[in-house]
């Protein structure tokens, strides 16, 4: 497009749409859209789904889904990619229960407890680190400079645990995935609370703004004194983090660790829940609680299909419909 | 003679705006023929009705007189119409080779490329224009001087009958355009019409027959280039009166009084980078304009990337007032009081998807700091001063910037330098792809700021900015400081000498 | 006088640099091998090798191909795993059946790829994501989620067993004679050279007037394509359809392009380099399994996952510094 066409076409947002019905609307507000369209499905159809055992269920699900789709949608507004979440999840997932089985946390289970959240964590930042300085500072392709953690990351975290799947009981730290507050659970306030978090971080911070800034127009930023770098570093460390906490939720849930299968698949529902909730691929935008509102619809579609007996491969199929159907509605939005 | 290309009547609207009404065109055969006027005009927009790119809504486009209907660019080719746009419409990472000869590859009986014959051919249709190059090389390797005819020898190699040429020149040194116009004098001789679009109004002069002149979307005029004036043919693209625009001076850069310059703020002393610069000093005091005047590829723009911490310094020293010792980034360079209006408006300077006020801002953040959030009621307060006082047409500052015209977009990014309290402002062409009047604001505001004791590097390729603005010019060639010149005493004439003098000394 | 003299050593290096990585590493652990393990270079080594990674090979010319026109397909593995419960099903009627049927199932799941693309617009990533999650389905929906065997009566399994005329499995030759077309379709023909330059350039290639529209359903079918293919090799090698199985492929097929020296922004690339890419990634498991022959030391499969990912960091890092200082030369 030259930039003459480009001007004439913004100006024109209001004027030529009149006769025809507005589908900027609809484009624009899918998201709720579908919401709507599934909960009304739902409670029509569905038998119990208003039940609260339902919404607890769907809570604990979305959960691990919507923090990694957080930090996956600051990696995407830099225009970026980050393929290595699942494989982050596994490695921090894998490695809690092995510290607080140890010996010495035996004999400290506080300390023991504390450190089986923290190093894990701190494990997965460092895997953030190292995708950032790849992607900033060797100028690799975001996609190649994940996919060597996608690899390998699992491959460390079932080195460690021989592949064996671990089994524990240790009530603390379940509270991560089974505690309740008032009777809600802990990690659906988890969620509302990361999200606010970042989402104040992006809207109002200097760090979000300069992000968005990367993402928009990486050259123009440098030249204007971003430390593109550092921010872009930023972003995937966030990732990271937030995934190797979604990690430890998932292993807290389950009271087993299996390094084959902690968050796999995960980087595709992020992405998906991500796109589905907004963010531009090319980046320049991080619309945090979209990506909460893409991880519940993903949710609530998979939840929908086998609570009314369709089989687990369609809702695959159905998972592929929506994010086309999300991307084209987003393409159209920008012709 | 009947026009090889007729286009009449043409209209063409995007999403309900017009970019185009009854505009007409006609190109007789073997005519070099210019189209002036201001951006969004529908200059482009014309063009790319007849190669194809864009579909009229209505008109007629007439070739030898019979009525087509082109609507892709390759029937556009087909028809004998090649065009070399601004953007190069090449592949760099491919060989010259395939970018002469693509899509008209010669083939073997088996039907495959004969990549031997190819090359033999591509490197006979350069050789023709004088070019003599490896053609097995990617083509990105060479200068975009070298693209640029790479470019014009596809259009011979696929007889055209019509050549385009978008802004051709823009990128090339005075050397090359003569290179260039050699060859469309080559291409004229042998029947062939050429579309010749530029903003360079003496180059009309140079080389065209006739000129069409468009003003919002209509062709306003169509004249013999001989029989013209500048003046004219300025005031006809911006339809107001030639004294109009003559008491109104040129530039609005040269002041009435001028200051006593103060300190100086930045030295660089004798600085050589790996970019191309060998043994440049130049230096900026306070309240003055120090301009870089040379041809394309002197090293104008490097000399700018060095002094901003963009290119590390092979040898030589950077002297700041109050400054830093060393600037080895852009963060340093705006930490130390130094801002840096870049050429490339679109790929170095805005953001588009970002508001008015965010890509304002943009290098101020971090002086907007507070309890960890950015300060929203300064920042409003900052961005609404700015708007005000250089006059930005916006609809409210949370306008994202790529919905503003060219001429506003310069203005957010000027403030966007401003907003820093700069000692001292780089300015690289910062009244290029502006219109008229923008040009006119732009340059006032800076003669403002000034005047105030900002000091200011100007880099222009116009000589009347250089001239008119600054109170000293360094002349760069091939990346040395060769001359200095001082107003009041420089008329275009000398500066020009200037360039050209040292220029032959340097060659011998 | 312009400068026309710009030819020179570096220009001359940079247009191999980018792939000469692969084939000196390849050379290198083909002498560590023969050197270090008695058999590595047997018949029956070089022969099992090969047959198990031409699926790889097929399934990484397909991706070059896409992303060589800038694009990305990450579809390959499940539509392998579909297309080998395809051919499992078919495989009653003969390999004449069963392999066309599992290649046209997936050349259609290409073309949709290219629908998605080309016709809605979709960016690559997300439309081949999107077939990749529908064909795992499929697979799952048409199998039932089980191993379908295939029928052991028919000649299908013969494919990775029986050599043709004697010499090589066919399985080998199919490989070799696919790559052998791709490499001239890509750079003899002009559909090729069109792949190409849409990678170097995609608004530039359409004002050239080339069908950029042509060479991406192009790319996308023939990916799909070759993903049935390797579906099919897959089933005669496991002896039954695996709608589990694909998982990851996409990504050693990306490694193998990415260790090949193609440019994962398109434009620059080659189709030798590539299957040199998928053979080495395979050399290394190769390798590791001799080592582990020797007992020496054992190392878990989960290791090979480690050291794989450990193998990719050094080729990128080696491959980010020859392209940058290429770019210095250049610019």
């Amino acid at each position: 497009m030259t930039p003459e066409n480009k001007q004439t076409l913004n100006t024109s947002g209001t004027s030529g749409t009149r006769l025809q019905f507005d589908w900027s609307w609809v484009s624009n507000n899918g998201g709720v859209i579908a919401l709507i369209v599934i909960l009304a499905f739902n409670v029509i159809v569905t038998p119990n789904f208003l039940n609260p055992q339902t919404l607890f269920v769907n809570i604990s699900q979305v959960a691990t889904i919507a923090i990694v789709a957080v930090g996956m949608t600051l990696v995407i507004a830099t225009g970026g990619i980050d393929l290595s979440v699942g494989a982050v999840m596994a490695l921090a997932g894998a490695m809690a229960p092995l510290i607080f089985t140890s010996p010495f946390a035996e004999a400290n289970p506080q300390i023991g407890l504390v450190l089986s959240i923290v190093v894990p964590v701190l494990v997965a930042l460092l895997c953030g680190a190292f995708n950032g300085f790849m992607v900033s500072y060797l100028n690799v392709q975001p996609i190649v400079a994940t996919l060597i953690f996608f690899i390998s990351g699992r491959g460390i975290a079932l080195v460690l645990t021989n592949g064996n799947l671990q089994t524990f009981t240790n009530p603390e730290f379940s509270y991560l995935g089974t505690g309740k507050i008032l009777g809600f659970p802990f990690q659906g306030y988890l969620v509302l609370l990361i999200a606010v978090v970042v989402w104040w971080v992006v809207n109002q911070t200097v760090f979000g703004r300069q992000l968005l800034a990367v993402g928009g127009n990486e050259k123009a930023a440098r030249l204007s004194g971003v430390p593109v770098k550092r921010v872009k570093i930023g972003a995937y460390v966030i990732c990271a983090g937030l995934s190797g906490m979604a990690g430890l939720i998932v292993v807290a849930i389950n009271s087993a660790s299996d390094a084959a299968r902690i968050g796999n698949l995960m980087e595709l529902d992020a992405i998906a829940a991500a796109v589905v909730g907004g963010a531009l691929l090319q980046g320049g935008k991080a619309p945090i609680f979209g990506a909460i509102l893409g991880a519940v619809i993903i949710q609530l579609v998979k939840y929908t299909l086998l609570a009314n007996g369709v089989a687990d491969e369609v809702a695959l199929i159905a998972k592929a419909g929506i994010i086309v159907t999300a991307v084209y509605l987003q393409q159209a939005r920008k012709e | 003679m009947t026009d090889l290309i007729e286009m009449s009547g043409i209209c063409k609207a995007f999403a309900g705006v017009v970019a185009l009404q009854d505009a007409q065109l006609h190109l007789k055969p073997g005519e070099v023929h210019a189209v002036i006027g201001q951006n969004g005009a529908g200059k482009s927009t014309l063009i790319k009705i007849l190669t194809g790119v864009y579909r009229k809504d209505s008109g007629s486009v007439k070739i030898n007189g019979s009525e087509t209907g082109i609507s892709t660019p390759r029937e556009a080719q087909d028809a004998g119409i090649a065009t070399i746009y601004q953007e190069l419409s090449l592949v760099p990472l491919r060989s010259v080779t395939e970018n002469v000869m693509m899509g008209y590859e010669p083939r073997t009986k088996l039907g495959l490329i004969d990549w031997q014959r190819a090359h033999l051919q591509a490197e006979k249709t350069l050789k023709r224009f004088g070019v003599d190059i490896d053609v097995r090389a990617q083509l990105g390797t060479y200068s975009t001087a070298i693209q640029q005819l790479v470019a014009i020898a596809r259009a011979a190699s696929m007889k055209a009958q019509v050549v385009i040429m978008d802004e051709a020149t823009s990128s090339l040194d005075d050397q090359e355009i003569d290179i260039l116009f050699r060859v469309v004098r080559e291409l004229k001789k042998q029947g062939v019409a050429i579309l010749y679009i530029s903003h360079f109004l003496d180059e009309l002069y140079q080389i065209c027959d006739r000129v069409t002149i468009m003003r919002d979307g209509q062709t306003v005029g169509q004249h013999v280039v001989s029989e013209t004036t500048k003046l004219g043919l300025i005031s006809e693209m911006l339809g107001r009166d030639p004294e109009e625009i003559e008491a109104a001076g040129m530039t609005g850069l040269g002041g009435e009084k001028r200051n006593q310059p103060g300190e100086v703020l930045l030295e660089a002393d004798e600085i050589s980078t790996g970019h191309g610069l060998k043994d440049v000093t130049v230096s900026v005091r306070k309240g003055e304009i120090v301009g870089l005047g040379g041809l394309l590829g002197a090293g104008r723009t490097e000399v700018a990337r060095a002094l901003f911490g963009l290119d590390a310094l092979r040898k030589g020293k950077i002297t700041h007032r109050d400054g830093p010792d060393r600037i080895s980034n852009p963060a340093h360079a705006i930490e130390a009081g130094i801002g840096f209006l870049t050429e490339d408006r679109k790929r170095e300077g805005i953001i588009p998807h970002m508001s008015v006020r965010e890509n304002m801002t943009l290098a101020l953040l971090p002086r907007l700091r507070k309890f960890g959030g950015v300060d929203r009621k300064r920042e409003q307060e900052l961005v609404g001063s700015f708007i005000c006082s250089l006059g930005i047409k916006t609809a409210s500052m949370e306008q994202p910037i790529r919905e503003l015209s060219g001429g506003n977009q310069q203005k957010v990014l000027l403030a966007r330098w401003l907003a820093l309290d700069p000692r001292l402002l780089i300015l690289d062409e910062p009244t290029r792809g502006v219109d008229v009047g923008a040009k006119f604001e732009i340059q006032s505001i800076i003669r403002d700021y000034v005047e105030k004791g900002l000091g200011v590097l100007l880099i222009s390729s116009e000589f009347e900015e250089l001239v008119e603005g600054a109170d000293r010019i360094v002349v760069l060639q091939d990346g040395h400081s060769v001359t200095e010149l001082e107003n009041p005493g420089v008329t275009e004439e000398r500066l020009i000498a200037a360039i050209a003098h040292h220029y032959e000394r340097g060659a011998a | 006088m312009l400068d026309t003299s710009a030819f020179d050593l570096r220009r001359y290096l940079q247009g191999s640099t980018h792939s000469i990585g692969v084939w000196i590493a390849l050379v290198i652990l083909i002498l560590f091998g023969l050197l270090r393990y008695e058999n590595f270079g047997g018949a029956y080594n070089i022969s099992s090798f090969l047959n198990y990674n031409a699926m790889f090979i097929v399934i990484s010319v397909g991706m070059c191909f896409v992303i060589l026109t800038g694009g990305i397909d990450l579809s390959v593995g499940s539509v392998a795993a579909f297309t080998s419960v395809v051919a499992a099903y078919l495989s009653p009627y003969g390999i004449q059946i069963a392999l066309p049927g599992a290649v046209a199932a997936g050349l259609a799941i290409g073309g949709l790829n290219a629908f998605f693309v080309v016709a809605m617009r979709i960016p690559p990533f997300i439309a081949t994501l999107a077939t990749m999650l529908g064909a795992k389905g499929g697979a799952l929906v048409i199998s039932g989620a089980q191993t379908i065997s295939i029928d052991w009566e028919s000649n299908f399994t013969k494919m990775g067993l029986e050599k043709a005329f004697g010499v090589l499995p066919w399985t080998i030759v199919i490989t070799f004679v696919l790559v052998v077309a791709l490499w001239i379709v890509l750079e003899k023909t002009s559909l090729g050279r069109t792949v190409l330059a849409v990678g170097g350039g995609e608004d530039a290639s359409i004002m050239m007037g080339l069908s950029v529209t042509k060479a991406k359903i192009f790319v996308y079918t023939l990916s799909g394509g070759c993903a049935g293919l390797a579906g099919v090799f897959l089933a005669s090698g496991f002896g039954a359809g695996q709608p589990l199985e694909g998982v990851g492929w996409e990504l050693s097929a990306i490694a193998s392009v990415v260790v090949g020296g193609t440019l994962l922004t398109g434009g620059l690339g080659s189709v030798p380099a590539t299957v040199a890419g998928a053979l080495l990634l395979g050399l290394v498991f190769n390798i590791l399994n001799f080592e582990n022959g020797r007992g020496v030391i054992s190392l878990s499969a989960y290791w090979q996952m480690v050291i794989r990912g450990a193998f990719l960091f050094v080729v990128i890092v080696f491959q980010s510094r020859v392209a940058s200082s290429s770019k210095e030369g250049t610019v």
